[in-house]
Protein backbone atom coordinates (compact mmCIF):
# COMPACT_ATOMS: atom_id res chain seq x y z
CA UNK A 1 0.00 0.00 0.00
CA UNK A 2 2.87 2.36 0.90
CA UNK A 3 4.57 3.97 -2.37
CA UNK A 4 6.89 1.28 -3.76
CA UNK A 5 9.58 3.42 -5.12
CA UNK A 6 12.02 6.13 -3.30
CA UNK A 7 12.87 7.44 -7.06
CA UNK A 8 9.41 8.14 -7.49
CA UNK A 9 7.72 6.79 -10.31
CA UNK A 10 4.80 6.23 -8.90
CA UNK A 11 1.41 7.25 -10.84
CA UNK A 12 1.85 10.93 -11.44
CA UNK A 13 5.50 10.78 -12.62
CA UNK A 14 7.83 11.22 -9.32
CA UNK A 15 4.97 13.48 -7.74
CA UNK A 16 3.06 12.92 -4.67
CA UNK A 17 0.66 15.47 -5.32
CA UNK A 18 -0.03 17.92 -8.05
CA UNK A 19 -2.18 20.93 -7.11
CA UNK A 20 -3.64 22.76 -10.56
CA UNK A 21 -5.33 25.59 -10.61
CA UNK A 22 -6.35 25.66 -7.43
CA UNK A 23 -8.67 28.48 -5.60
CA UNK A 24 -10.41 28.90 -2.23
CA UNK A 25 -12.74 30.75 -0.69
CA UNK A 26 -14.23 31.29 2.70
CA UNK A 27 -17.74 32.57 1.55
CA UNK A 28 -17.02 35.80 -0.42
CA UNK A 29 -13.82 36.28 0.76
CA UNK A 30 -10.70 34.34 -1.68
CA UNK A 31 -8.19 32.97 0.33
CA UNK A 32 -6.09 31.56 -2.50
CA UNK A 33 -5.78 31.99 -5.87
CA UNK A 34 -4.70 29.90 -9.24
CA UNK A 35 -1.97 27.61 -7.34
CA UNK A 36 -0.50 25.04 -9.87
CA UNK A 37 2.50 23.17 -8.10
CA UNK A 38 3.65 19.73 -8.13
CA UNK A 39 4.52 17.54 -4.64
CA UNK A 40 7.62 15.35 -5.41
CA UNK A 41 7.66 11.89 -4.03
CA UNK A 42 9.60 10.90 -0.87
CA UNK A 43 11.06 14.70 -0.19
CA UNK A 44 10.27 17.24 2.20
CA UNK A 45 8.63 20.26 0.34
CA UNK A 46 8.40 23.22 2.62
CA UNK A 47 5.60 25.90 2.29
CA UNK A 48 6.81 29.56 3.15
CA UNK A 49 5.46 32.83 3.74
CA UNK A 50 3.91 36.00 5.65
CA UNK A 51 1.16 35.01 8.01
CA UNK A 52 -2.36 34.86 6.44
CA UNK A 53 -1.00 34.02 3.18
CA UNK A 54 -3.13 30.86 2.81
CA UNK A 55 -0.48 28.49 3.78
CA UNK A 56 -2.26 26.94 5.77
CA UNK A 57 -5.67 26.87 3.72
CA UNK A 58 -3.93 25.53 1.04
CA UNK A 59 -2.22 22.63 3.18
CA UNK A 60 -5.85 21.81 4.39
CA UNK A 61 -6.70 21.33 0.78
CA UNK A 62 -4.23 18.60 -0.12
CA UNK A 63 -6.41 16.33 2.21
CA UNK A 64 -10.05 17.53 1.93
CA UNK A 65 -9.72 18.52 5.63
CA UNK A 66 -11.32 22.26 4.02
CA UNK A 67 -14.91 20.20 3.95
CA UNK A 68 -14.66 20.47 7.29
CA UNK A 69 -15.00 24.29 7.29
CA UNK A 70 -18.99 24.94 6.30
CA UNK A 71 -18.28 28.17 4.09
CA UNK A 72 -14.93 27.08 2.30
CA UNK A 73 -15.05 26.52 -1.02
CA UNK A 74 -12.56 25.14 -3.31
CA UNK A 75 -11.89 25.11 -7.47
CA UNK A 76 -9.64 23.50 -9.57
CA UNK A 77 -7.97 19.74 -8.95
CA UNK A 78 -5.70 18.20 -6.58
CA UNK A 79 -4.28 14.59 -8.56
CA UNK A 80 -2.81 12.14 -6.16
CA UNK A 81 -2.12 8.92 -7.98
CA UNK A 82 -3.65 10.00 -10.94
CA UNK A 83 -6.77 10.63 -8.94
CA UNK A 84 -8.50 14.12 -8.73
CA UNK A 85 -9.32 13.94 -4.82
CA UNK A 86 -11.73 16.20 -5.86
CA UNK A 87 -13.19 14.17 -8.45
CA UNK A 88 -16.92 13.07 -7.66
CA UNK A 89 -16.46 9.33 -7.07
CA UNK A 90 -13.69 10.40 -4.15
CA UNK A 91 -14.37 9.60 -0.79
CA UNK A 92 -12.68 12.63 1.57
CA UNK A 93 -12.49 10.06 4.27
CA UNK A 94 -10.11 7.42 2.56
CA UNK A 95 -8.43 10.42 1.07
CA UNK A 96 -6.89 11.55 4.83
CA UNK A 97 -6.34 7.91 5.81
CA UNK A 98 -3.97 8.10 2.87
CA UNK A 99 -2.74 11.56 3.53
CA UNK A 100 -2.48 12.45 6.91
CA UNK A 101 -2.23 15.46 9.27
CA UNK A 102 -0.06 17.02 11.85
CA UNK A 103 -1.48 20.24 13.50
CA UNK A 104 0.07 23.30 14.87
CA UNK A 105 -0.59 22.63 18.22
CA UNK A 106 0.24 19.20 19.69
CA UNK A 107 -3.39 17.50 19.99
CA UNK A 108 -3.14 14.24 21.12
CA UNK A 109 -6.31 12.60 21.99
CA UNK A 110 -7.33 12.57 25.89
CA UNK A 111 -6.24 9.01 26.15
CA UNK A 112 -3.07 6.77 26.82
CA UNK A 113 -0.49 7.19 24.81
CA UNK A 114 -0.84 3.86 23.45
CA UNK A 115 -4.44 4.29 23.13
CA UNK A 116 -3.35 7.68 20.86
CA UNK A 117 -1.56 5.93 18.22
CA UNK A 118 -3.33 2.87 18.20
CA UNK A 119 -6.34 4.74 17.64
CA UNK A 120 -6.54 5.07 13.78
CA UNK A 121 -5.07 1.92 13.57
CA UNK A 122 -7.91 0.39 15.09
CA UNK A 123 -10.65 2.37 13.41
CA UNK A 124 -9.02 0.83 9.90
CA UNK A 125 -9.95 -2.42 11.24
CA UNK A 126 -5.66 -3.35 12.09
CA UNK A 127 -5.54 -6.74 12.62
CA UNK A 128 -2.00 -7.69 13.31
CA UNK A 129 -0.11 -7.03 16.60
CA UNK A 130 -1.22 -4.01 17.80
CA UNK A 131 1.46 -3.67 20.54
CA UNK A 132 4.25 -4.03 18.22
CA UNK A 133 2.69 -1.67 15.89
CA UNK A 134 2.41 1.31 18.81
CA UNK A 135 5.79 0.01 19.55
CA UNK A 136 7.71 0.96 16.21
CA UNK A 137 5.60 4.04 15.40
CA UNK A 138 7.03 5.35 19.20
CA UNK A 139 10.43 3.88 18.07
CA UNK A 140 10.21 5.66 14.56
CA UNK A 141 9.68 8.99 16.28
CA UNK A 142 11.90 8.47 19.09
CA UNK A 143 9.80 7.96 21.65
CA UNK A 144 9.93 5.10 22.99
CA UNK A 145 12.61 5.15 25.56
CA UNK A 146 10.93 8.18 26.81
CA UNK A 147 7.65 6.86 27.07
CA UNK A 148 7.67 2.78 27.23
CA UNK A 149 7.10 2.36 31.26
CA UNK A 150 4.15 4.80 31.12
CA UNK A 151 2.04 3.72 28.28
CA UNK A 152 -1.02 4.18 30.38
CA UNK A 153 -1.05 7.47 30.73
CA UNK A 154 -2.70 10.22 29.33
CA UNK A 155 -1.10 11.52 26.00
CA UNK A 156 -1.48 14.90 27.92
CA UNK A 157 0.85 14.46 30.48
CA UNK A 158 3.77 14.55 28.35
CA UNK A 159 5.45 17.50 27.35
CA UNK A 160 4.98 19.73 24.18
CA UNK A 161 7.86 18.05 22.33
CA UNK A 162 6.77 14.38 23.33
CA UNK A 163 2.93 15.34 22.28
CA UNK A 164 4.18 16.15 18.84
CA UNK A 165 6.24 13.23 18.18
CA UNK A 166 3.16 11.08 19.52
CA UNK A 167 1.06 13.21 16.91
CA UNK A 168 3.36 12.24 14.58
CA UNK A 169 3.63 8.84 15.73
CA UNK A 170 -0.33 8.65 15.47
CA UNK A 171 -0.04 10.01 12.05
CA UNK A 172 1.71 7.16 10.75
CA UNK A 173 0.18 4.25 12.81
CA UNK A 174 -2.21 4.32 10.06
CA UNK A 175 0.84 3.83 7.08
CA UNK A 176 -0.14 7.17 5.00
CA UNK A 177 1.80 8.18 1.90
CA UNK A 178 1.88 11.66 2.57
CA UNK A 179 2.16 13.31 6.03
CA UNK A 180 1.03 17.15 5.89
CA UNK A 181 2.49 19.41 8.64
CA UNK A 182 1.27 22.64 9.64
CA UNK A 183 3.96 24.46 11.66
CA UNK A 184 4.78 21.78 13.50
CA UNK A 185 7.17 23.04 15.87
CA UNK A 186 5.36 26.69 16.20
CA UNK A 187 4.42 25.89 19.57
CA UNK A 188 7.68 24.00 21.04
CA UNK A 189 11.03 25.08 22.53
CA UNK A 190 14.06 24.99 20.43
CA UNK A 191 15.40 21.62 21.22
CA UNK A 192 12.04 20.14 20.80
CA UNK A 193 12.20 22.09 17.58
CA UNK A 194 15.30 20.22 16.56
CA UNK A 195 13.96 16.75 17.55
CA UNK A 196 10.95 17.14 14.85
CA UNK A 197 13.35 18.16 12.55
CA UNK A 198 16.08 15.56 12.44
CA UNK A 199 12.40 13.18 12.10
CA UNK A 200 11.21 14.60 9.83
CA UNK A 201 14.54 14.16 7.84
CA UNK A 202 14.07 10.50 8.30
CA UNK A 203 11.15 10.35 7.95
CA UNK A 204 11.13 11.61 4.21
CA UNK A 205 12.65 8.32 3.23
CA UNK A 206 9.43 6.86 3.70
CA UNK A 207 6.57 9.31 3.57
CA UNK A 208 6.32 12.29 1.28
CA UNK A 209 6.20 15.65 3.76
CA UNK A 210 4.84 19.34 3.04
CA UNK A 211 5.54 21.27 5.80
CA UNK A 212 4.00 24.75 6.59
CA UNK A 213 6.45 27.16 8.27
CA UNK A 214 7.14 30.51 9.33
CA UNK A 215 10.37 29.79 10.24
CA UNK A 216 12.69 30.05 7.20
CA UNK A 217 16.03 28.63 8.62
CA UNK A 218 13.95 25.64 9.12
CA UNK A 219 13.18 25.51 5.53
CA UNK A 220 16.08 25.74 4.59
CA UNK A 221 17.62 22.96 7.12
CA UNK A 222 15.00 20.47 5.93
CA UNK A 223 13.57 21.08 3.01
CA UNK A 224 14.46 19.71 -0.11
CA UNK A 225 11.82 21.97 -2.20
CA UNK A 226 10.14 25.15 -1.62
CA UNK A 227 7.32 27.01 -2.10
CA UNK A 228 6.85 30.36 -1.02
CA UNK A 229 3.68 32.50 -0.92
CA UNK A 230 2.77 36.06 -0.58
CA UNK A 231 -0.25 37.58 -0.53
CA UNK A 232 -1.75 40.84 -2.74
CA UNK A 233 -1.89 43.24 -0.39
CA UNK A 234 -5.15 45.34 -1.74
CA UNK A 235 -7.60 41.82 -1.86
CA UNK A 236 -5.43 39.86 0.56
CA UNK A 237 -5.64 36.80 -1.69
CA UNK A 238 -2.70 34.46 -0.94
CA UNK A 239 -0.88 33.62 -4.20
CA UNK A 240 2.20 30.92 -4.87
CA UNK A 241 5.16 33.20 -6.23
CA UNK A 242 7.52 30.73 -6.74
CA UNK A 243 8.53 26.94 -6.13
CA UNK A 244 11.49 25.12 -6.46
CA UNK A 245 14.39 22.90 -5.01
CA UNK A 246 15.18 25.33 -1.64
CA UNK A 247 18.93 25.54 -2.44
CA UNK A 248 17.33 27.80 -5.68
CA UNK A 249 14.78 29.61 -3.89
CA UNK A 250 17.10 30.83 -1.09
CA UNK A 251 20.02 31.66 -3.45
CA UNK A 252 18.94 32.76 -6.12
CA UNK A 253 14.99 33.06 -6.04
CA UNK A 254 13.72 34.32 -9.75
CA UNK A 255 11.00 36.75 -8.08
CA UNK A 256 12.78 39.98 -6.12
CA UNK A 257 10.02 39.42 -3.55
CA UNK A 258 11.08 36.28 -2.79
CA UNK A 259 14.17 37.48 -2.01
CA UNK A 260 13.01 40.53 -0.04
CA UNK A 261 11.26 38.11 2.21
CA UNK A 262 14.16 35.55 2.66
CA UNK A 263 16.19 38.27 3.37
CA UNK A 264 14.00 39.61 5.96
CA UNK A 265 13.47 43.09 3.80
CA UNK A 266 9.83 41.93 3.96
CA UNK A 267 7.24 44.77 3.03
CA UNK B 1 13.97 50.60 23.83
CA UNK B 2 12.76 54.05 23.89
CA UNK B 3 9.74 55.69 25.35
CA UNK B 4 6.83 55.89 22.87
CA UNK B 5 5.98 59.52 22.22
CA UNK B 6 2.18 59.96 23.66
CA UNK B 7 3.06 58.06 26.89
CA UNK B 8 3.50 61.50 28.94
CA UNK B 9 0.30 62.61 27.36
CA UNK B 10 -1.19 59.56 28.32
CA UNK B 11 -0.36 60.13 31.48
CA UNK B 12 0.06 63.89 32.29
CA UNK B 13 -2.51 65.31 29.62
CA UNK B 14 -5.59 63.39 30.64
CA UNK B 15 -4.82 64.20 33.96
CA UNK B 16 -4.24 60.90 35.45
CA UNK B 17 -1.70 61.87 38.11
CA UNK B 18 0.29 58.95 39.49
CA UNK B 19 0.25 59.95 43.75
CA UNK B 20 3.76 58.72 44.10
CA UNK B 21 3.77 59.36 47.81
CA UNK B 22 1.40 56.61 48.26
CA UNK B 23 3.32 54.23 46.01
CA UNK B 24 3.46 50.08 46.72
CA UNK B 25 1.41 50.97 50.42
CA UNK B 26 -1.82 48.86 50.82
CA UNK B 27 -4.84 50.44 49.67
CA UNK B 28 -8.31 50.47 50.53
CA UNK B 29 -10.81 49.63 48.01
CA UNK B 30 -14.19 49.76 49.82
CA UNK B 31 -15.93 48.21 46.66
CA UNK B 32 -13.95 44.99 46.13
CA UNK B 33 -14.42 44.31 49.78
CA UNK B 34 -18.37 45.26 49.69
CA UNK B 35 -18.87 42.89 46.55
CA UNK B 36 -16.10 40.30 47.90
CA UNK B 37 -18.82 40.26 51.38
CA UNK B 38 -22.16 40.20 48.99
CA UNK B 39 -21.05 37.28 46.72
CA UNK B 40 -19.94 35.33 49.87
CA UNK B 41 -23.48 35.85 51.14
CA UNK B 42 -25.36 34.30 48.00
CA UNK B 43 -22.92 31.21 48.33
CA UNK B 44 -23.83 31.29 52.33
CA UNK B 45 -27.12 31.56 51.63
CA UNK B 46 -27.24 28.60 49.13
CA UNK B 47 -25.72 26.43 51.63
CA UNK B 48 -28.34 27.69 54.30
CA UNK B 49 -30.88 27.02 52.69
CA UNK B 50 -29.76 23.44 52.10
CA UNK B 51 -29.24 22.65 55.92
CA UNK B 52 -32.50 24.48 56.97
CA UNK B 53 -34.31 21.73 54.72
CA UNK B 54 -32.21 18.80 55.95
CA UNK B 55 -32.97 19.97 59.30
CA UNK B 56 -36.08 20.11 59.09
CA UNK B 57 -36.85 17.27 57.24
CA UNK B 58 -34.79 15.42 59.81
CA UNK B 59 -36.47 16.86 62.79
CA UNK B 60 -40.10 15.78 61.11
CA UNK B 61 -39.20 12.51 59.86
CA UNK B 62 -37.31 12.10 63.99
CA UNK B 63 -40.69 12.71 65.54
CA UNK B 64 -42.24 10.05 62.91
CA UNK B 65 -39.49 7.41 64.06
CA UNK B 66 -39.97 8.26 67.97
CA UNK B 67 -43.23 6.94 67.66
CA UNK B 68 -43.78 3.44 69.22
CA UNK B 69 -46.15 2.49 66.65
CA UNK B 70 -42.86 2.41 64.44
CA UNK B 71 -40.22 0.50 64.02
CA UNK B 72 -37.01 1.40 62.03
CA UNK B 73 -36.45 -2.04 60.80
CA UNK B 74 -39.89 -2.67 59.10
CA UNK B 75 -39.48 0.91 57.54
CA UNK B 76 -36.59 0.00 56.00
CA UNK B 77 -37.44 -3.33 54.84
CA UNK B 78 -41.12 -4.08 55.14
CA UNK B 79 -42.99 -4.45 51.63
CA UNK B 80 -46.33 -3.12 52.86
CA UNK B 81 -47.40 0.56 52.91
CA UNK B 82 -50.59 1.11 55.10
CA UNK B 83 -50.82 3.95 57.39
CA UNK B 84 -54.58 2.55 58.15
CA UNK B 85 -53.10 -1.02 59.95
CA UNK B 86 -50.18 0.97 60.98
CA UNK B 87 -47.41 -0.96 58.41
CA UNK B 88 -45.16 1.51 57.24
CA UNK B 89 -42.91 -0.85 54.76
CA UNK B 90 -41.06 1.79 52.51
CA UNK B 91 -40.34 -0.76 49.47
CA UNK B 92 -43.90 -0.44 47.97
CA UNK B 93 -43.16 3.39 47.47
CA UNK B 94 -39.46 2.85 46.37
CA UNK B 95 -39.83 0.85 43.99
CA UNK B 96 -42.31 2.11 42.16
CA UNK B 97 -40.33 5.31 42.20
CA UNK B 98 -37.36 3.55 40.86
CA UNK B 99 -39.58 1.90 38.10
CA UNK B 100 -40.94 5.25 36.83
CA UNK B 101 -37.44 6.65 37.01
CA UNK B 102 -35.66 3.87 35.39
CA UNK B 103 -38.29 3.80 32.79
CA UNK B 104 -37.54 7.71 32.00
CA UNK B 105 -34.30 7.34 31.76
CA UNK B 106 -33.69 4.71 29.44
CA UNK B 107 -35.70 6.62 26.99
CA UNK B 108 -34.53 10.39 28.16
CA UNK B 109 -30.57 9.28 28.11
CA UNK B 110 -29.77 7.23 24.78
CA UNK B 111 -32.58 9.40 23.32
CA UNK B 112 -30.81 12.97 24.21
CA UNK B 113 -27.45 11.86 23.55
CA UNK B 114 -28.24 10.73 20.26
CA UNK B 115 -30.41 14.47 20.23
CA UNK B 116 -27.56 16.21 21.34
CA UNK B 117 -24.71 14.32 19.34
CA UNK B 118 -26.97 15.70 16.32
CA UNK B 119 -27.24 18.93 17.01
CA UNK B 120 -23.85 19.39 18.12
CA UNK B 121 -22.14 17.07 15.44
CA UNK B 122 -23.95 16.92 12.40
CA UNK B 123 -27.02 19.41 12.45
CA UNK B 124 -26.69 22.51 10.04
CA UNK B 125 -27.06 26.01 11.53
CA UNK B 126 -31.06 25.93 10.14
CA UNK B 127 -31.88 22.56 11.51
CA UNK B 128 -30.46 23.79 14.89
CA UNK B 129 -32.34 26.92 14.57
CA UNK B 130 -35.69 24.97 13.93
CA UNK B 131 -34.96 22.24 16.61
CA UNK B 132 -33.28 24.13 19.70
CA UNK B 133 -36.42 26.19 20.39
CA UNK B 134 -38.79 22.92 20.05
CA UNK B 135 -36.67 21.35 22.59
CA UNK B 136 -37.39 24.22 25.09
CA UNK B 137 -41.02 24.06 24.56
CA UNK B 138 -41.46 20.88 25.50
CA UNK B 139 -39.16 21.86 28.80
CA UNK B 140 -41.66 24.25 29.47
CA UNK B 141 -44.85 22.38 29.44
CA UNK B 142 -46.48 22.26 32.91
CA UNK B 143 -45.94 19.03 34.20
CA UNK B 144 -49.95 18.10 34.85
CA UNK B 145 -50.11 18.32 31.44
CA UNK B 146 -47.82 15.39 30.87
CA UNK B 147 -49.62 13.72 33.37
CA UNK B 148 -52.76 13.96 31.64
CA UNK B 149 -50.69 13.13 28.29
CA UNK B 150 -49.45 9.87 29.72
CA UNK B 151 -53.14 8.96 31.33
CA UNK B 152 -55.01 9.67 28.08
CA UNK B 153 -52.31 9.37 25.49
CA UNK B 154 -49.80 7.30 26.38
CA UNK B 155 -51.72 4.60 28.47
CA UNK B 156 -53.97 3.64 25.48
CA UNK B 157 -51.27 3.35 23.04
CA UNK B 158 -49.55 0.77 25.53
CA UNK B 159 -52.94 -0.90 26.30
CA UNK B 160 -53.41 -1.26 22.43
CA UNK B 161 -50.17 -2.59 21.63
CA UNK B 162 -49.53 -5.44 25.07
CA UNK B 163 -53.48 -5.78 25.65
CA UNK B 164 -55.85 -4.65 27.63
CA UNK B 165 -55.69 -7.14 30.23
CA UNK B 166 -52.17 -6.57 30.70
CA UNK B 167 -51.60 -3.08 31.02
CA UNK B 168 -53.89 -1.36 33.84
CA UNK B 169 -55.27 2.04 33.09
CA UNK B 170 -52.91 3.55 36.21
CA UNK B 171 -49.18 2.32 35.30
CA UNK B 172 -45.77 2.61 36.01
CA UNK B 173 -44.78 2.54 32.54
CA UNK B 174 -46.76 5.45 31.03
CA UNK B 175 -45.55 7.43 33.74
CA UNK B 176 -42.03 6.78 33.54
CA UNK B 177 -42.03 7.30 29.48
CA UNK B 178 -43.85 10.50 29.99
CA UNK B 179 -40.94 11.84 32.20
CA UNK B 180 -38.40 10.53 30.34
CA UNK B 181 -40.09 13.12 27.49
CA UNK B 182 -40.16 15.61 30.31
CA UNK B 183 -36.28 15.15 31.05
CA UNK B 184 -35.50 15.14 28.00
CA UNK B 185 -34.73 18.70 26.65
CA UNK B 186 -32.43 18.70 29.83
CA UNK B 187 -30.59 15.84 28.94
CA UNK B 188 -30.12 16.91 25.26
CA UNK B 189 -28.97 20.34 26.51
CA UNK B 190 -26.78 19.94 29.08
CA UNK B 191 -24.89 17.08 26.70
CA UNK B 192 -25.11 19.27 23.57
CA UNK B 193 -23.06 21.91 25.45
CA UNK B 194 -20.54 19.16 27.03
CA UNK B 195 -20.25 17.89 23.20
CA UNK B 196 -19.30 21.51 22.32
CA UNK B 197 -16.74 22.73 24.52
CA UNK B 198 -14.61 19.39 23.37
CA UNK B 199 -12.04 21.14 21.40
CA UNK B 200 -12.05 21.15 17.30
CA UNK B 201 -8.52 20.50 17.49
CA UNK B 202 -10.00 16.47 18.60
CA UNK B 203 -12.38 15.94 15.99
CA UNK B 204 -9.15 17.91 13.50
CA UNK B 205 -7.28 14.93 14.77
CA UNK B 206 -9.54 12.44 14.32
CA UNK B 207 -10.62 13.24 10.87
CA UNK B 208 -7.24 13.59 9.74
CA UNK B 209 -6.58 10.35 10.50
CA UNK B 210 -8.93 9.10 7.84
CA UNK B 211 -12.11 9.09 10.95
CA UNK B 212 -15.59 8.86 9.82
CA UNK B 213 -17.82 11.40 11.27
CA UNK B 214 -19.59 8.79 13.51
CA UNK B 215 -16.17 7.39 14.51
CA UNK B 216 -15.13 10.85 15.50
CA UNK B 217 -18.09 11.84 17.48
CA UNK B 218 -18.85 8.70 19.12
CA UNK B 219 -15.21 7.77 19.83
CA UNK B 220 -13.19 10.82 20.56
CA UNK B 221 -16.07 14.06 20.94
CA UNK B 222 -18.12 11.83 23.15
CA UNK B 223 -15.76 10.13 25.71
CA UNK B 224 -14.30 13.79 26.27
CA UNK B 225 -17.37 14.83 26.93
CA UNK B 226 -18.31 12.07 29.25
CA UNK B 227 -18.01 14.22 32.82
CA UNK B 228 -20.51 16.81 30.97
CA UNK B 229 -22.81 13.95 29.78
CA UNK B 230 -23.08 12.56 33.41
CA UNK B 231 -23.80 16.15 35.06
CA UNK B 232 -26.62 15.96 32.70
CA UNK B 233 -27.23 12.18 33.67
CA UNK B 234 -27.16 13.24 37.40
CA UNK B 235 -29.55 16.25 37.08
CA UNK B 236 -31.67 14.31 34.89
CA UNK B 237 -32.31 11.65 36.95
CA UNK B 238 -32.68 13.27 40.37
CA UNK B 239 -35.91 15.50 38.40
CA UNK B 240 -37.05 12.02 37.84
CA UNK B 241 -37.14 10.75 41.07
CA UNK B 242 -38.47 14.22 42.46
CA UNK B 243 -41.07 14.09 39.84
CA UNK B 244 -44.36 14.38 41.27
CA UNK B 245 -47.68 15.55 39.10
CA UNK B 246 -46.95 12.92 36.15
CA UNK B 247 -46.86 9.93 38.70
CA UNK B 248 -49.99 11.56 40.29
CA UNK B 249 -52.39 11.66 37.65
CA UNK B 250 -50.72 8.80 35.61
CA UNK B 251 -49.27 5.91 37.59
CA UNK B 252 -52.04 4.84 40.35
CA UNK B 253 -53.30 6.33 43.61
CA UNK B 254 -52.39 3.62 46.13
CA UNK B 255 -49.02 1.26 46.93
CA UNK B 256 -48.74 -1.73 45.29
CA UNK B 257 -48.37 -3.99 48.18
CA UNK B 258 -46.79 -7.27 49.06
CA UNK B 259 -46.26 -9.28 52.10
CA UNK B 260 -42.52 -10.10 52.26
CA UNK B 261 -39.33 -9.60 49.84
CA UNK B 262 -40.62 -13.12 48.81
CA UNK B 263 -43.81 -12.43 47.16
CA UNK B 264 -42.93 -9.26 45.79
CA UNK B 265 -39.75 -10.88 43.58
CA UNK B 266 -41.51 -14.25 43.25
CA UNK B 267 -42.32 -14.30 39.49
CA UNK B 268 -40.98 -10.16 39.28
CA UNK B 269 -44.47 -9.04 40.11
CA UNK B 270 -43.04 -6.09 42.37
CA UNK B 271 -41.41 -5.14 38.59
CA UNK B 272 -44.20 -5.20 36.45
CA UNK B 273 -44.28 -1.91 34.99
CA UNK B 274 -47.83 -1.79 33.44
CA UNK B 275 -49.46 -2.03 37.12
CA UNK B 276 -50.13 0.74 38.99
CA UNK B 277 -48.73 1.58 42.15
CA UNK B 278 -47.66 4.69 43.96
CA UNK B 279 -44.45 6.51 44.58
CA UNK B 280 -42.97 8.71 46.93
CA UNK B 281 -43.56 11.62 45.81
CA UNK B 282 -47.30 10.46 44.36
CA UNK B 283 -47.67 9.64 47.71
CA UNK B 284 -46.82 12.26 49.27
CA UNK B 285 -49.19 14.85 47.51
CA UNK B 286 -52.06 12.56 47.70
CA UNK B 287 -52.03 12.43 51.46
CA UNK B 288 -51.26 15.86 51.82
CA UNK B 289 -53.85 16.43 49.75
CA UNK B 290 -56.70 15.11 52.10
CA UNK B 291 -57.67 16.39 55.16
CA UNK B 292 -54.80 15.65 57.28
CA UNK B 293 -53.90 16.81 60.58
CA UNK B 294 -50.70 18.14 61.92
CA UNK B 295 -49.73 15.41 64.39
CA UNK B 296 -50.45 12.64 63.10
CA UNK B 297 -48.98 9.63 62.11
CA UNK B 298 -49.78 9.89 58.34
CA UNK B 299 -48.51 13.59 58.52
CA UNK B 300 -45.10 12.84 60.23
CA UNK B 301 -44.68 9.46 57.71
CA UNK B 302 -44.83 12.28 55.14
CA UNK B 303 -41.13 13.92 56.26
CA UNK B 304 -39.67 10.15 56.57
CA UNK B 305 -40.58 9.47 53.00
CA UNK B 306 -39.35 12.96 52.21
CA UNK B 307 -36.04 12.72 53.90
CA UNK B 308 -35.59 9.00 51.63
CA UNK B 309 -36.23 10.43 48.79
CA UNK B 310 -33.53 13.35 49.48
CA UNK B 311 -30.82 10.74 50.68
CA UNK B 312 -31.88 8.91 47.32
CA UNK B 313 -31.13 11.81 44.89
CA UNK B 314 -28.00 12.37 47.08
CA UNK B 315 -27.12 9.07 46.76
CA UNK B 316 -27.35 8.88 43.05
CA UNK B 317 -25.20 12.21 42.54
CA UNK B 318 -21.97 10.99 44.64
CA UNK B 319 -22.23 7.60 42.90
CA UNK B 320 -22.97 9.19 38.92
CA UNK B 321 -20.06 11.37 40.28
CA UNK B 322 -17.92 8.42 41.40
CA UNK B 323 -18.79 6.59 38.08
CA UNK B 324 -17.80 9.74 35.77
CA UNK B 325 -14.58 10.50 37.47
CA UNK B 326 -13.43 7.17 36.86
CA UNK B 327 -13.96 7.35 33.26
CA UNK B 328 -13.73 10.82 31.96
CA UNK B 329 -11.02 12.23 29.61
CA UNK B 330 -9.50 15.13 30.58
CA UNK B 331 -8.47 17.46 27.71
CA UNK B 332 -7.85 20.57 29.75
N1 LIG C 1 -12.29 29.09 8.59
C1 LIG C 1 -12.05 30.28 8.02
N2 LIG C 1 -13.07 31.10 7.71
C2 LIG C 1 -12.85 32.30 7.13
N3 LIG C 1 -11.64 32.77 6.82
C3 LIG C 1 -10.56 32.01 7.09
C4 LIG C 1 -10.72 30.73 7.71
N4 LIG C 1 -9.48 30.19 7.87
C5 LIG C 1 -8.61 31.09 7.37
N5 LIG C 1 -9.25 32.18 6.90
C6 LIG C 1 -8.62 33.35 6.27
O1 LIG C 1 -7.90 32.90 5.14
C7 LIG C 1 -6.66 33.56 5.05
C8 LIG C 1 -5.53 32.58 5.02
O2 LIG C 1 -5.46 31.95 6.29
P1 LIG C 1 -4.41 30.79 6.60
O3 LIG C 1 -4.53 29.76 5.56
O4 LIG C 1 -4.63 30.37 8.01
O5 LIG C 1 -3.01 31.57 6.47
P2 LIG C 1 -1.56 31.15 6.96
O6 LIG C 1 -1.61 29.73 7.40
O7 LIG C 1 -0.69 31.36 5.80
O8 LIG C 1 -1.22 32.07 8.07
C9 LIG C 1 -6.59 34.54 6.22
O9 LIG C 1 -6.97 35.80 5.76
C10 LIG C 1 -7.61 34.00 7.19
O10 LIG C 1 -8.19 35.04 7.92
MG1 LIG D 1 -1.30 28.84 9.34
Amino acid sequence: MAVSNVDGTTEGGGYALTASNLQVWYGGFHAVSDVSMEVPTHRITAMIGPSGCGKSTLLRTFNRMNDLVDVARVEGSVHYRGVDIYGPDVDPVEVRRRIGMVFQKPNPFPKSIFENVAWGARIHGFKGDMEQLVEDCLRRVVLWDEVKDKLNQSGLSLSGGQQQRLCIARAIAVQPDIVLMDEPCSALDPIATLHIEELMRDLAAQYTIVVVTHNMQQAARVSDYTAFFSVIPETRTGELVEVGPTDMIFDSPDNPRTNDYITGRFG
Amino acid sequence: MSVKPGAEFLTGGLGIEMDSRRGLGRRRRPFEQFMHGALWLCGAISILTTIGIVYMLGQEALLFFRREEVRLLDFLTGWTWQPQTLQFGIWPLVNATMGASLIAMALALPLGLLIAIYLSEYASFKARRILKPILEVLAGIPTVVYGYFALTFVTPILRNMFGVEVVEIFNIASAGLVIGVLVLPTVTSMSEDALRAVPVALREAAVGLGATKLETSVRVVVPAALSGISAAFIVAMSRAVGETMIVAVAAGAGPRNFADWSEALGGLRALNPFQSAETMTGHIVRISGGDISYDSLDYDSLFAIGLLLFLMTLGLNIFSRAIASRFRERYD
